[in-house]
């Protein structure tokens, strides 16, 4: 099993009444809301706890792209991950993702992700998303009917941009290029793993399968709720007659881990709420701009997860509704472990995604959590999978002789610490 | 002679035609919410006109939207629909979406419209007057924004379907899909595709219709039309909003025949 330590990075300073108060937490939220000398302390914080995730041996570190949106503070998750690598050298560095067809031109991911792979010695993990409707449409005003198509693009791009070795004419659609050097290459050939997250579109299935890419489903509604779209991905993975391989799929949860689970309901309800009930409100009209998803994808049903009943039960879920619906993970480290085990498995998941710090969480409750779960579950389910042990198809291939970032601390030159050292 | 038939265009789509009445040709084409059944001014047009309603691809049985992606391809694809209809120079009358398309093939083969009637066209921008951002709103606000009144509009706009089941909204979310992501690749995320910069090469002779209670593209804007267009007829309907062809059927018929006899 691999875990990754995820943190969103959400405000955790929306007032009592923003659901009543303020339109949606993502697009056009209040800019007023936002304080850049908190922020300041708040990326800090939300960094360290990275770092710390490494040092307590989760497998990985994550971060993601959102844009106008009040629960993730990382329009640009690759300026994190580029602080992470230089602290960090253990922990695989998850970007899940860059929303490719954003970029102009894409080759700009290209050589981004090159950089974090070799300054972190090849611990990259490449996520694509095609990006959510709400950051790629309304905030980044790409036509709608046309993203999926301007995304193949920019992927189809990006990737002979990292394998090809003389400079090419890249004649596209969006893109024209008369010279596509990417320069440099990311240390991990031909391409650090990729990993697709994806909310449910299915056409994503098929091209997670022949391209051979981890497929990422990314959502706030639990492991429970998750099966029915991961069973169907799953169904194409075997149709299509690739082998079943767990780590071909990954799932983000949240999880709360306490002494008791009655403690977990103490320290940790508050601010599962405060994500439920603020940071997910956003406004249903800009959940799905028209064209975003296909005819196919609409008419498989997906989009019932998106309607406005399914927001407006977020907002009336109470701490118990959560845990027994498996929204949350939450409980003693006996409690989350046994029902890790049920996620991994209904699933069918070789890689989780750890959703640990959750709204507004204070620093020393994500700690304590974090903690737990590294030292009272992580190693009890870490030898689930023991057909596909070895399989590392989907990880990162980091650099045996890669150089320790922690030995630079002060500045100091890097041969006046081997001198030292000898 | 009336009711449907299909054409196939030389590019490769195929589309639905309305075809009804006697007279001079007039070519038609719909706004986003594509040819209603309520619209009561393909009938009033139709007393002294051939009129023939295309519906575009992206729209209810017409097929082929993924070959049009651009202004250019779909001003082009409307000039392929006149030519498949063997027209040579049909009055061209649009609304909204298919006004501005209509207003795009007047600049582009100026030559072959005499007549130009734009409803309430898309296509220009004010930064001082936004136009309502009808990709950003749920669809049961969307008679608010069409309709001078929204609630006989409401059922006009989806044939009767109850917003407030929610099964019924989702199948309508399904066929809105299809119809406001095809008109998206004109109007997303602001409905300019620089109209503004060709509009000089316009010849016909054009009437400019708008409801004055529309609160989708605020009237202000047929005043720009008016402005950019040397000698056009500014026609305000009172009592109807975006949806003036539904709302005021034979007012706007009737400033199609006053343009006409110009």
């Amino acid at each position: 099993m691999k875990f990754v330590w995820f943190n969103l990075m959400p405000w955790p300073h929306l007032p009592d009444d923003f659901r009543e108060k303020h339109h949606s937490v993502w697009v056009d939220i209040d800019s007023r809301l936002y304080d850049p000398a908190q922020g300041h302390v708040l990326y800090h914080e939300y960094m360290d706890q990275l770092e710390y995730a490494d040092s307590l041996g989760f497998d990985g570190i994550g971060v993601n792209e959102h844009h106008q949106n009040g629960y993730g503070l990382m329009p640009s998750p690759n300026i994190i991950a580029a602080g992470l690598a230089r602290r960090t050298s253990k922990a695989a560095i998850a970007v899940i993702g860059n929303s490719i067809a954003l970029y102009n031109p894409p080759v700009r991911v290209a050589e981004e992700f090159a950089m974090l792979d070799v300054i972190s010695g090849g611990r990259l993990l490449a996520g694509f998303p095609v990006g959510t409707s709400m950051d790629t449409n309304y905030c980044y005003g790409q036509i709608p009917a046309l993203t999926r198509d301007k995304y193949q693009e920019a992927h189809t791009l990006i990737r002979r941009a990292w394998a090809e070795p003389e400079p090419f004419a890249f004649d596209g659609k969006y893109n024209q290029l008369r010279y596509v050097n990417t320069w440099p290459k990311p240390i991990q050939q031909p391409h650090p793993p990729i990993y697709i997250p994806g909310g449910g579109s299915i056409e994503t299935w098929d091209f997670c399968v022949e391209n051979d890419y981890n497929y990422s489903y990314l959502s706030f509604g639990g492991y429970i709720a998750g099966k029915r779209l991961l069973d169907g991905y799953w169904e194409r993975v075997a149709t299509l007659g690739a082998d079943e391989s767990p780590y071909r799929g990954a799932f983000a949860q949240i999880i709360c881990v306490a002494d008791t689970d009655a403690e977990a309901e103490e320290l940790y309800a508050e601010h599962i709420l405060y994500f439920y009930n603020r940071c997910l409100h956003v406004f249903p009209g800009f959940a799905d701009a028209p064209g975003y998803r296909t005819i196919k994808t609409l008419q498989a049903g997906a989009l019932g997860q998106l309607r406005q009943a399914a927001q407006r039960r977020f907002s009336e879920l109470t701490w118990k509704d959560l845990v027994e619906g498996g929204y949350v993970i939450a409980g003693s480290p006996e409690t989350v472990r046994d029902r890790m085990k049920d996620m991994i498995e209904g699933l069918h998941i070789g890689t989780v995604f750890c959703l640990m710090h959750n709204g507004n969480m204070p620093d020393w409750k994500t700690r304590y959590s974090t903690r737990l779960f590294a030292e009272k579950v992580m190693p009890h389910l870490q030898d689930m999978w023991p057909d596909w042990k070895g399989d590392d198809r989907w990880w990162c291939k980091p650099l045996d002789n890669r150089l320790d970032p922690l030995e630079t601390v002060g500045g100091r030159a890097r041969s006046e610490l081997t001198e030292a050292g000898q | 002679m009336m009711g449907w038939e299909r054409i196939d265009t030389a590019k490769g789509t195929s589309c639905r035609v309305w075809r009804h009445g006697q007279g001079s040709p007039l070519v038609y084409l719909h706004g986003s919410a594509g040819i209603l059944e309520a619209d009561g001014l393909l009938s009033a047009l139709a007393r002294e006109h051939t009129v023939y309603a295309p519906e575009l691809p992206g729209f209810g049985e017409s097929s082929g939207e993924e070959l049009l992606e651009d202004m250019l391809d779909f001003t082009l694809h409307g000039w392929d629909v006149v030519n498949a209809l063997g027209l040579d120079r049909p009055t061209l009358v649009g609304h909204s979406l298919g006004g501005m398309v209509a207003a795009e093939m007047a600049c582009v083969c100026p030559e072959r419209v005499e007549h130009l009637g734009l409803i309430a066209p898309a296509g220009l921008w004010m930064d001082e007057h936004p136009v309502a951002d009808i990709f950003g709103v749920l669809p049961q606000s969307l008679p608010g924004l069409l309709f001078h009144d929204p609630a006989q509009g409401a059922a006009a706009l989806t044939g009767g379907v109850d917003f407030s089941d929610d099964d019924a909204l989702v199948s309508f979310f399904v066929e809105n899909a299809r119809r406001l992501g095809t008109a998206g690749k004109l109007l997303f995320p602001i409905p300019n595709r620089r109209l503004s910069k060709r509009i000089y090469r316009l010849a016909a002779r054009t009437a400019v219709i708008w409801g004055e209670s529309d609160r989708l593209i605020p009237p202000v804007y047929a005043s720009r039309w008016g402005q950019l267009i040397p000698g056009a007829e500014v026609v305000l309907i009172p009592d109807a909003g975006h949806m003036v062809t539904l709302e005021a059927p034979a007012a706007v018929a009737d400033a199609i025949e006053k343009l006409l006899v110009r």
